[in-house]
């Protein structure tokens, strides 16, 4: 948020020649006062070392690939990072994307409702799956992790119910419901609309954390949930607002993921409970709450992705693919308490 | 500063009682605080003073007891509403949000949208404007050389995430501040300007409730001094009706005191 990046904090009254700190040191306050610094470095070094290790990976039809492989665990990853904002963490978020994905399929299926209509009641099945997660945390107290856990199984099986085990084909939805699959030519290279999507939503959910009141209650809540309380926050308000914001953007995910696999499957989008986590934790958001940032995790979504796909091009198996992602991860959560430490 | 003792209590409270679970942190407790005097609170640790403040300001609902804001009973549903009536007030536990910035936690809870359809559409922040105000109101106390208000707070020494909460109740109050040990994590010179802030606070005419181990602070500062035992008030005394070792001793049960407190606001006006 500050324009310079003058991180320190000189005691009051000290003299003004202190000795600069050592360089650790300063490198640790510039990726505190930097959040982004440290994914953006990955992703610029992923991207060097896969065009030298794969000769095609740097061409316009696998960049378009890759974008298109990272648009539904982005925009999932949206409502996951503002959940971990408030020091909370969402298992459940895959499963309500699938959830929501037959819901909104079998509205325009079965209830045979216009493909707008269809996605609205979609993404109101995401709001009220979120609102369930919330009310769980908030009103019962629930250690988010246990809430959501429980709910993961919930809304699995009830997507599992609704479609009776089947996958609902795209080739039955109205149009508009597949069309986030689609692309357009942009500069020569196919641009997909739901990556166009999830830079938008990227966007609009960063204003609102950096320049709207209920963006500064996140942060205060993921603080430090009795300090907030105290300056008058009303926090409980605040989380299950969250968790509902994050259940519609899973809903929109569930949209994007109807037009990217051309289906409605409750076996869609298994590891998307996991990823959308992995995004948000490899993008700097802070697992004790109160610091992240959006643009982190769409830039931990690409990393993802390109890690993926640069493996999978230069023929490593997919297991090593998982391998790589878990040592992110951890390297992630392990760069995220060196950097702590300098502030708390 | 000469208080009128005759005036109706800004806020009053009667015989508040709290209870967490087992413990009795509040015992059938009385409080009051005249319009411009400086009320110290003393009293040994888990004595209920801290409980008493949340009570006076909304933060913990007493169980039992009653509470009256210029001598009508209120009840506050929570912290924002006691601010809404013009108290302040600073936590033992400062209620600042770590990971934001200096004005950001200055403007915590009240923040200020920008004008027109930026603000009432998109629900824009006034961000430069707070930012000017926060700047304002903290080189106004003198008491903070932050060059940078975009700085998180958490990057502060613990006397200057002080100095930031005190700074914020004393812009935002327009009738009563309380203040729960808020020199307590600082050395002797920014002391010295909390202080001289309290001071300033009184000299605009708003009174002051300061909870504080630090006996010269409270009899140098305080105008009468209610002395917190054991749950109740065991007596108000004024600096120059006793000693603070007499104070000392009634904090720690060493000396009675009669039933009827000497020196509460109703028995020294008839004095
Ligand atoms: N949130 C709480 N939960 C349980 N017990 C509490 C809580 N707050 C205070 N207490 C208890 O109430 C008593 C009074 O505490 P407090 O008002 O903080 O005392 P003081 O500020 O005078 O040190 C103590 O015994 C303390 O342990
Ligand atoms: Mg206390």
């Amino acid at each position: 948020m500050s324009e310079q990046s003058v991180a320190t904090a000189p005691p009051a009254g000290k003299d003004e020649h202190r000795q600069s700190p050592p360089a650790l040191v300063r490198l640790r306050i510039l990726m505190h006062d930097k959040p982004i610094l440290g994914p953006l470095v990955v992703l610029v070094l992923s991207l060097v070392v896969f065009s030298l290790l794969a000769d095609n990976f740097l061409s316009a039809g696998n960049l378009s690939l890759i974008t298109q492989q990272v648009m539904v665990i982005g925009i999932a990853g949206l409502g996951q990072t503002i959940i971990i904002l408030t020091a909370g963490i969402d298992l459940s978020a895959g499963a309500v994307a699938v959830f929501s994905a037959i819901v909104m399929a079998k509205a325009a299926t079965d209830l045979g409702l216009p493909g707008p209509l269809a996605i609205l009641v979609g993404l109101l099945c995401g709001g009220v799956c979120g609102a369930l997660n919330g009310a769980l945390v908030v009103r019962f107290r629930l250690p988010p992790f246990i809430a959501t856990l429980g709910t993961l199984s919930v809304f699995y099986a009830l997507g599992l119910y609704l479609s009776g085990g089947a996958t609902i084909r795209g080739t039955d939805m109205p149009a508009i419901m597949t069309a986030m699959g689609k692309s357009f030519s942009l500069f020569g290279t196919n641009v997909s609309y739901g990556a166009v999507l999830l830079v938008v939503l990227v966007a609009v959910v960063s204003y609102c954390l950096l320049y709207t009141s209920w963006g500064r209650h996140v942060h205060a809540v993921g603080d430090d949930v009795q300090a907030a309380g105290l300056t008058g926050i009303r926090t409980g308000r605040v989380l299950i607002s969250v968790y509902i914001v994050a259940g519609v953007l899973y809903g929109i995910a569930a949209w994007v993921l109807i037009g990217r696999t051309g289906a409605a499957s409750p076996q869609s989008a298994s590891t998307l409970n996991l990823d959308s986590i992995t995004a948000a934790v490899i993008g700097g958001a802070s697992l004790f709450g109160g610091r992240g940032r959006v643009l982190g995790t769409f830039v931990g979504a690409l990393i993802v992705g390109v890690f993926r796909n640069g493996l999978a091009l230069a023929g490593v198996q997919v297991l090593w693919q998982d391998f790589a992602v878990g040592l992110l991860i951890v390297g992630a959560v392990a760069l995220d308490q060196w950097i702590r430490k300098g502030s708390r | 500063m000469t208080v009128d003792r005759t005036a109706t209590p800004i806020l009053q409270a009667r015989n508040i009682t709290k209870s967490y679970g087992q413990v009795q942190a509040l015992r059938g407790v009385d409080f009051d605080i005249l319009p411009g005097e400086i009320v110290a609170i003393i009293g040994d640790n888990g004595a209920g003073k801290s409980t008493l403040i949340k009570c006076l300001s909304g933060a913990v609902a007493p169980d039992s007891g009653e509470l009256l804001l210029d001598g009508k009973p209120v009840t506050f549903a929570g912290p924002k509403a006691s601010r809404e009536q013009g108290i302040e007030t600073v936590y033992q536990t400062l209620a600042v949000a770590p990971s934001l910035d200096i004005a950001s936690n200055l403007f915590l809870g009240r923040e200020r949208r920008r004008p027109g359809v930026l603000g009432s559409v998109f629900r824009m922040l006034d961000v430069k404007g707070m930012r000017k105000d926060a700047e304002k109101a903290l080189s106004d106390l003198g008491i903070l050389t932050v060059q940078n208000l975009g700085q998180a707070v958490e990057t502060l020494s613990g006397g200057q995430r002080q100095a930031v909460a005190v700074a914020r109740a004393e812009a935002f109050s327009s009738r009563v501040v309380i203040l729960d040990e808020p020199t307590a994590a600082l050395g002797v010179r920014e002391s010295g300007k909390v202080l001289d802030l309290i001071r300033q606070v009184r000299d605009r005419g708003l009174p002051v409730v300061l909870i504080s181990h630090n006996m010269p602070h409270v009899f140098e500062l305080a105008d009468r001094i209610h002395i917190q035992r054991l749950g109740r008030r065991a007596a108000v005394v004024t600096p120059q009706s006793h000693t603070m070792n007499e104070a000392v001793a009634i904090m720690t049960g060493a000396m009675q005191v009669d039933t009827t407190p000497s020196a509460d606001a109703a028995s020294l006006s008839k004095a």
